[in-house]
């Protein structure tokens, strides 16, 4: 017990601290994590929002599809992605294994489906309300997926920092492809499943605190923005 | 691009017929109410006369053609409000017009004014009463200049007050020069309102008259006994 507690004590110093390796892994993470978030959105705001004003055959398959694979393991991601990078897969010359960069592409296939899938979502809610009024005015389908994203933008804002939660948080995906290296590609996950096995106590634990922490303000913050959202605009 | 002439339209879904063989001609200038009571097809007749819906059979031409898609406008029973300002919305639907960015600020401006409204442009749209929301509803409409307004029910909703104002909107918009078609199970707003009156039950016409000759001694069984229930 007195172990836990001098190493919450310590884990505590390096915070306030601001211990240079643990700000190191943290700024990693972040940068890798926020990364993948803003490729995720690129691609899955406006893809959700096809599918959700758009009508085509195989569109149900596709929607149940992305639904599943809003629960892809980490850990199989990380595999696919290693084949594809290694020097004998079909994307091995980019050279981008243990990078960074591999562990963007990661966590952007791990989340781009969690954003696609719940935009679809929030968009085809918003578009059975408008539909008749956009069509009325004249709104062809582009217009529409524009003017609903638009309009749903501060639901959309949670659906973009859920999959950044998801992709700060996860640790197989990123261990595989990043390889865990001190300096490099250790982020807060890696680092804490490799300081626990370790048993470095306080730098896990320090590390433990920063991502609740950092889970909590996310959820805190996509909360008070849709509240004052929904104040001001309705 | 008036008349608008119904030849023999049917809309069916899943099998039940909702609109059965309605053949009808509507011209420019009266206005021209389309009652009947709650289930009657009002509401599906009117989104098949818009272009929303397409008749499983039967045809609907603008001047003889099948191309009436411009210069008609729809204001519905609930509005539809966009996450942005009252005057931003009015702006949005003439964008969808191609009207050019400078004429669109002035018109929206114009028809904001025309409805009482313009103290309350920069307001978030949602944010207003359902009058309210009712009134930039009409403006957007307006400002687009339709040659032909449908309206669904567009008072159903609102308290008294509100119901005079809209009315007066519409009167206006009418004396503008459009073309009015509107639904109501209302009387009173039909006699206020009507220049002639399209009754329509389960699905068909039953009858067309001018509004006088409509209450005073309608032609119709199914207006007589509509009547009969709805006065007082």
């Amino acid at each position: 017990m007195g172990e836990i507690t001098q190493a919450f004590a310590v884990a505590g110093a390096m915070i306030l601290g601001l211990d240079p390796k643990l700000v190191e892994i943290v700024l990693l993470s972040l940068r890798v994590s926020l990364t993948a978030a803003l490729i995720a959105s690129v691609i899955g705001l406006p893809l959700g929002a096809a599918i959700a004003v758009s009508r085509f055959p195989g569109r149900r398959a596709l929607i149940v599809v992305l639904n599943a694979l809003m629960g892809l393991p980490p850990v199989v991601v990380g595999l696919v992605v290693y084949l594809l990078l290694s020097r004998a897969g079909p994307l091995g010359e980019l050279g981008i294994l243990f990078t960074p960069s591999a562990m963007v592409v990661a966590q952007t296939i791990l989340i781009f489906p969690i954003v696609a899938a719940l935009s679809r979502q929030v968009v085809e809610d918003a578009w059975q309300e408008y539909r008749e009024q956009l069509r009325s005015l004249g709104a062809g389908p582009l217009a529409s997926a524009v003017t609903l994203l638009q309009d749903a933008r501060f639901s959309l804002v949670t659906i973009v920092l859920a999959g950044f939660g998801r992709a700060a948080a996860e640790v197989g995906a990123v261990i595989i492809v990043g390889g865990n290296i001190d300096g490099v590609t250790r982020v807060m996950t890696t680092a804490i499943a490799l300081e626990t096995s370790k048993g470095d106590l306080p730098l896990a634990l320090g590390l433990g605190v920063i991502l609740i922490s950092l889970v909590l303000a996310l959820n805190a913050g996509a909360y008070w923005i849709k509240e004052a959202a929904q104040r001001r605009y309705g | 691009m008036l008349p608008l002439t119904l030849d023999q339209v049917s809309f069916a879904v899943n099998g039940r017929t909702l609109i059965e063989r309605v053949s009808v001609e509507v011209g420019a200038g009266p206005r021209t109410i389309i009652l009947g009571p709650n289930g009657a097809g009002k509401s599906v007749l009117m989104r098949l006369c818009h272009g929303l819906l397409s008749p499983t059979s039967g045809s609907i031409l603008w001047r003889g053609t099948n191309t009436g898609r411009q210069r008609q406008a729809m204001v519905f029973q609930r509005p539809v409000m966009l996450r942005r300002s009252a005057l931003a919305n009015v702006t949005y639907a003439l964008k969808l017009a191609a009207i050019a960015p400078r004429e669109r600020e002035l018109r929206a401006q114009d028809v904001l004014e025309a409805v009482g409204l313009s103290h309350l442009a920069e307001r978030p749209a949602r944010m207003l009463s359902g009058g309210e929301q009712q009134r930039v509803a009409l403006a957007r409409a307006w400002a687009l200049n339709p040659e032909v307004l449908f309206l669904d029910e567009p008072t159903a909703n609102l308290d008294p007050g509100a119901v005079r104002d809209i009315e007066s909107i519409i009167a206006q918009i009418h004396a503008s020069g459009t073309k009015i078609i509107m639904t109501t199970h209302n009387l009173g707003q039909a006699r206020r309102l009507a220049d002639e009156i399209l009754f329509l039950y389960q699905g068909r016409l039953a009858e067309r008259a001018a509004v006088e000759r409509f209450f005073r001694q309608p032609a119709s069984p199914e207006a007589a006994s509509f009547l009969r229930e709805e006065m007082p």
